[in-house]
């Protein structure tokens, strides 16, 4: 049985907390490497983290890329959104195909 | 010529004949194969891009409701109403493989199945508005489940799509020209060889004959 584990920012986060999922809260960058390490090795399928820290945390994050378990996905924070998660969709389109034929135009 | 030295002998045209047919016979598969991953992919990423455009949308309401909330209230009052929740969630993973990709398949359990046990406090001392952003978000959750799950299927896709193009493209482009020109050096060198003890042999029996009749001197004396 896995949980689910949000990771950001406090003031981002706090809410998720609320509807069950385990949330994180981290402040620096190499507490959140660390954290993020112990969460992906613990029992989380699903890993919310939001755009901000993920920038930070970037080589971290592609490590787990080729494993099926866990997915980290990037949701914006409450300082809005950077684009990043999109700009994610597109890597993967111009990884498989080459060029992003899809949403180039957007 | 070959890139590679083989040695011209009839084995050895066998093996990279072999080679060659198992290349083609490899290569139309993994064309196939990514032809048919592509065609999910795309499907599935249109699929992810929408989910995130919701998502993303959804989340950023959610979060401008929480501010609202926070805005109504004391900082204390908002941490000690979220403290302590109430519902938890589960997920079940099975994996579903697509073509030799093994994508995740998330299904979520609440403990409890009561939806209004999201409101983890007691409402006489928190705002109306922390009520709607904690709905609002509530809202989006299965949305964003989905968009776990196809976003990370996308990207399993995407790496084993590469690595298939790469694998096609090699196969393409080095190994069957590469068995096709060893083929061709191979029978060229035998035919060469074959040619060569043939004429050897005409030239040791007209020696021989030669030997045997004295053709040359007879001629010779004729002449003369």
């Amino acid at each position: 049985m896995y949980k689910i584990a949000v990771m950001g920012a406090y003031d981002s986060i706090y809410g998720f907390a609320a509807l069950g999922l385990d949330t994180f809260p981290v402040s620096d960058i190499q507490e959140g490497e660390k954290l993020l390490r112990r969460i992906a090795e613990g029992d989380y399928a699903v890993i919310y983290i939001t755009e901000a820290l993920a920038a930070d945390l970037k080589h971290e994050i592609s490590r787990y890329q080729e494993q099926v378990i866990p997915a980290i996905i990037q949701i914006p924070g409450v300082s809005g959104n950077t684009g990043a998660g999109i700009t994610g969709v597109k890597k993967s389109v111009e990884q498989a195909v080459g060029s992003d034929i899809l949403f180039g135009g957007d | 010529m070959a890139a590679t030295q083989v040695n011209p002998t009839r084995m050895e045209l066998t093996r990279q004949k072999k080679k060659l047919a198992t290349a083609r016979k490899g290569h139309k598969l993994l064309k196939d194969k990514r032809d048919e991953l592509m065609r999910q992919f795309l499907d599935l990423v249109r699929e992810n891009m929408a989910l995130r455009q919701k998502v993303e949308a959804g989340i950023q309401a959610a979060n401008k409701n929480f501010v609202v909330a926070k805005a109504g209230m004391s900082e204390e009052t908002l941490h000690t109403a979220l403290m302590a929740p109430k519902q938890e969630v589960y997920l079940e993973t099975d994996k579903k493989n697509v073509m030799s990709v093994d994508i995740p398949v998330f299904e979520y359990k609440t403990r409890t199945a009561d939806e209004n046990d999201i409101y983890s406090y007691g409402f006489a001392f928190t705002s109306s508005d922390l009520d709607d952003a904690v709905k609002s978000l509530a809202d989006v959750l299965p949305e964003m489940l989905r968009l776990a799950e196809a976003e990370k299927a996308c990207q399993l896709m995407a790496a084993e799509i590469e690595k298939t193009r790469r694998r096609v493209n090699a196969l393409e482009h080095v190994i069957i020209p590469q068995a096709q020109a060893n083929i061709k050096y191979i029978t060229m060198k035998l035919d060469e060889n074959e040619r060569s003890t043939q004429i050897r042999l005409m030239k040791v029996k007209d020696m021989m004959l030669e030997e045997t009749h004295h053709y040359k001197e007879k001629q010779a004396a004729k002449a003369q």
